[in-house]
């Protein structure tokens, strides 16, 4: 594998201190992408470019598909979302294509506007961790 | 009026590069009072000016079909003012592009006319959304009132008014 998890932990903070203009130190495992760090909707397509061309070697170039790392359009789907909240096709759903994320405080209420704060600096490790191995 | 920060494109390397120049006049109004006794072209003005240059290339790399959305600037330096009777040129490339969007980086440089050389001046990051494929699933317009009647007479000049035809199409 060409980058260890040190690497990896490395580059996301940088990659995060250049798209959102955050410190190295608000940069913590746990810290939210939204909430902690104050990312809006277009800022994770400036994460996912700036993350493809950071961890992109001449050897093996990096690209993240759409809804690969974040959930996009799927949300839209009525048989996911009913009244605000994930149903449990979502759920399934949403585990399946984001294997990276750790649902389980999200399952309590599945309030859809309180989504996006699954998506920590932790998760974005594990996410490039899993696929860089690949 | 136009609401156009170029005047023209100098170089086009379709899907990787564009190159736009603006020639900054004593005539435009919006410098009598920026300022009034020290014309200098506002730097805002100059990331607009980036940022069509930049769009046009994002916009044509797909033919026009997209509605490309300044979605974020980031990182902007200008290190030098530019005043009437220079020349300022914009260099955008493409850095990344998907279904989603593209992030552009962009060099300004001025030209001065007593030294006839270019000086880089500055640089800049944008992003750019394709905002029919926007993350929130939102619905637009179905025509494109990005790429409209204001960029024909400047995309007939670069001549990529061609791909506008088949955008149409």
């Amino acid at each position: 594998m060409a980058f260890n998890r040190q690497q990896i932990e490395e580059g996301v903070s940088e990659v995060l201190q250049e798209a959102l203009g955050v410190d190295a130190e608000d940069v913590k495992p746990e810290a939210t992408l939204t909430g902690d760090l104050g990312a809006e909707s277009i800022d994770f397509l400036d994460i996912q470019f700036r993350m493809e061309k950071r961890f992109s070697t001449p050897e093996k170039p990096f690209k993240i598909e759409q809804g690969e790392l974040f959930p996009e359009n799927m949300l839209q789907d009525p048989a996911m979302v009913q009244n605000g909240k994930v149903t449990d096709a979502g759920m399934a759903l949403l585990r399946q294509k984001l294997p990276h994320i750790d649902f389980s405080s999200f399952d309590g209420d599945r309030n859809v506007k309180s989504l996006s704060e699954v998506f920590t600096v932790k998760s974005l490790c594990d996410f490039l961790e899993r696929k860089l191995a690949k | 009026m136009r609401w156009m920060w170029i005047d023209t494109v100098v170089a086009y390397e379709p899907g990787r590069r564009m190159v736009a120049v603006k020639n900054v006049s004593l005539a435009e109004e919006h410098l009598h009072d920026h300022f009034p006794d020290q014309p200098v072209m506002p730097a805002s003005l100059m990331v607009e000016g980036m940022a069509q240059t930049a769009g046009i290339l994002v916009g044509s790399t797909r033919g026009f079909k997209e509605k490309v959305i300044l979605a974020k600037i980031g990182n902007v330096t200008l290190d030098s003012e530019v005043v009437p009777g220079q020349c300022i040129r914009y260099d955008a490339v493409i850095e990344r592009m998907d279904d989603a969007g593209a992030s552009t980086r962009g060099t300004i440089e001025r030209l001065d006319h007593r030294t006839g050389s270019w000086e880089r001046i500055g640089t800049t990051e944008i992003v750019f959304s394709h905002i029919d494929q926007n993350r929130g699933g939102l619905a637009f317009p179905e025509e494109n009132f990005v790429f409209g009647e204001n960029f024909r007479t400047l995309l007939r000049g670069a001549g990529l008014d061609r791909f506008m035809a088949q955008a149409k199409a």
